[in-house]
């Protein structure tokens, strides 16, 4: 209880930030904006080949491009633990009774609320482009929940890492190492049926192809499988739960270093 | 006592000994000093009296609560300036103090109410509004102090507050300082490597060198431990410094006695009392003396005495 209402605390701090730099989510839309927009017109024809789930790539796309907008905006999340580090902000909250998670936390509530915002107008512009959502609401609820949890996930690896490491480049790298083979290791972009056999494999074990089914289960089937989609969203929920856990266990260490 | 700490020690990585074994106790109610040369150990002693670090060895307590097993209640007990500035700088100054009261479980409200009695108390009022990366340096500098009081608490940690700040806003801060103590009787203990400001401000200090405590006492204590001040006379003629010392040599008031020409050198426990005496026996004896001065030994010679350096030696960026 007391970790929730510190976590919106901490919420309102980034919240507020974020309000007096609206363009900031204007200009975290321009990649999404070019994967969605070029990346349907390169592999146009992808969606023509036998077995392929859509009529339009497009609406395949979707769905991985507001997955990997979450899960690039969070893998930053280190940075800004570092500025608070560097600032003497999170030497104040650590002398405060605050809980130590809703510091992860709080970030990725912040973020859910960006995130809302660019994934409505990414899924608006794939319908004006001819993307058709069979799963309406209900699958975008889906594709929004899987969202926050592989955003969190991502976010308290970020983190985890600035606490122990302490440094920026080790956050930059750990996002190269992780956020595009994260994508491209599983089924965003492509289905199951067309990936080369071991990627297909590595797949099965990779939290961003647990996203990307349930997305794509419950947007684009006509018939979900929501036992698919429970299984995934489970799979996901204990994912983000162990790297936030694992982010706040690295206090531990940042207070060994100081 | 207020704080406690015993056979504390903290090593960093590279076998870098911060703290050796410190032991400390600060009395309820006082401004406590830790004094020290930049890389003495102090700021490694109020990290870990903060919770913000861990002992490798050796206990803490703060407010009778111990640092290590209930850090929780040691965070709810006090507050905390850093030597950077802890504010937010991307938030105005209300909302860093509102955010700060409620993360320790206040009523919105109230940490309204409590925001701006603090903002007006520093005079930070007009600017509450404002981000404070707008600030002065002052300005930042007195609202860290403002969210340290947010929730009021019984011990204030102020680790080299007035590194950095002008003379006058130094001065401000003191009497701020003081307020803490005389007003809400809150125990503070700071860290500073300015001499004056220890020998001025603190009730008692500590000498802190290579992780230990060297001595501690109130900065008068400790000056008096110097065997008291050093007492100049010049005497109007060479030939009378020999019969000023035989006048001189069997009375309480001059010790260590030196003549230099016409000028006598000696020290005397408290030189102001010995002073007076002194002339009434000299003019008794139709002395004639030009010029008396008394110099109170200083912290430096504290310093120098307890270990063997100059302490503005081992600072190069000391300014009084």
């Amino acid at each position: 209880m007391t970790a929730l209402s510190h976590a919106t605390y901490i919420a309102g701090r980034h919240t507020k930030a974020l309000i007096r730099q609206p363009w900031y989510i204007v200009a975290s839309l321009a990649q999404p904006l070019i994967w969605l927009l070029l990346f349907a017109q390169l592999f146009k024809s992808v969606a023509d080949l036998p077995g392929f789930p859509t009529d339009s790539y497009i609406a395949y796309l979707a769905p991985g491009v507001i997955l990997m907008t979450a899960m690039f905006s969070n893998s930053w999340n280190g940075m800004g633990l570092l500025d608070d580090m560097e600032s003497g902000v999170l030497d104040r909250l650590l002398t405060s009774p605050v809980h130590r998670s809703a510091i992860l936390t709080g970030v990725n509530i912040q973020q859910t609320l960006s995130l809302a915002i660019q994934a409505l107008i990414l899924t608006g512009l794939a319908i004006w482009l001819g993307a058709r959502f069979e799963g309406g609401v209900l699958g975008l609820a889906v594709l929004g929940l899987v969202s926050i949890l592989l955003g969190a996930g991502f976010g308290g690896i970020s983190m985890g890492t600035a606490l122990s490491i302490r440094q920026r480049e080790s956050v930059i790298g750990m996002n190269q190492l992780l956020v595009l083979p994260g994508v491209f290791l599983s089924t965003a972009f492509m289905p199951a049926s067309l990936l080369p056999g071991w990627i297909a494999t590595v797949a099965k074990y990779n939290p961003v192809d647990w996203a990307a089914v349930a997305a794509q289960e419950a947007l684009l089937s006509t018939t979900p499988n929501w036992g698919i989609v429970m299984g995934r969203v489970g799979l996901l929920a204990i994912f983000s739960t162990a790297t936030v856990l694992l982010g706040t266990g690295s206090f531990r260490s940042y207070q060994r270093s100081i | 006592m207020a704080l406690a700490t015993s056979g504390l020690r903290k090593t960093y990585p590279g076998d870098v000994v911060a703290l050796d074994g410190l032991d400390l106790t600060v009395p309820a109610g006082t401004i406590f000093g830790l004094l020290g040369p930049n890389g003495a150990g102090k700021s490694t002693a109020v990290k870990i009296l903060t919770t913000l670090s861990r002992p490798d060895h050796g206990t803490a307590a703060v407010a009778g609560l111990d640092v290590l097993s209930q850090p929780e209640e040691v965070r709810r007990s006090i507050g905390y300036v850093a030597q950077k500035s802890g504010a937010d700088v991307q938030a105005t100054g209300s909302e860093n103090l509102v955010l700060q009261a409620r993360v320790h479980g206040i009523e919105r409200a109230e940490a309204r109410r409590r925001s701006h009695q603090l903002m007006d108390r520093f005079g930070l009022v007009e600017t509450a509004g404002r981000l404070v990366k707008t600030w002065s340096g002052g300005m930042k500098r007195r609202l860290d102090i403002a969210l340290a009081l947010m929730h009021s608490p019984k011990v204030v940690f102020l680790d080299e507050p007035t590194t950095g700040l002008d003379p006058e806003v130094r001065a401000d801060l003191w009497d701020e300082i003081r307020r803490l103590r005389d007003l809400e009787n809150i125990t503070v203990l700071l860290t500073t490597h300015y001499l004056e400001e220890a020998d001025q401000l603190t009730d008692r200090l500590a000498i802190i060198d290579h992780g230990r405590l060297v001595v501690e006492g109130t900065p008068s204590e400790l000056k008096d431990d110097m065997k008291g001040d050093a007492v100049h006379i010049e005497l109007a003629s060479f030939e009378a410094s020999s019969s000023a010392i035989a006048l001189l040599e069997g009375s309480l008031a001059l010790r260590e006695m030196v003549a230099d020409g016409k000028n006598l050198h000696a020290r005397a426990t408290r030189g102001a009392e010995a002073v007076p005496q002194v002339l009434g026996a000299l003019s008794a004896a139709g002395i004639a003396v030009q010029a008396v001065t008394v110099n109170r030994p200083s912290l430096d010679d504290v310093f120098l005495r307890h270990t063997g350096r100059r302490f503005t030696k081992t600072e190069t960026e000391i300014e009084s």
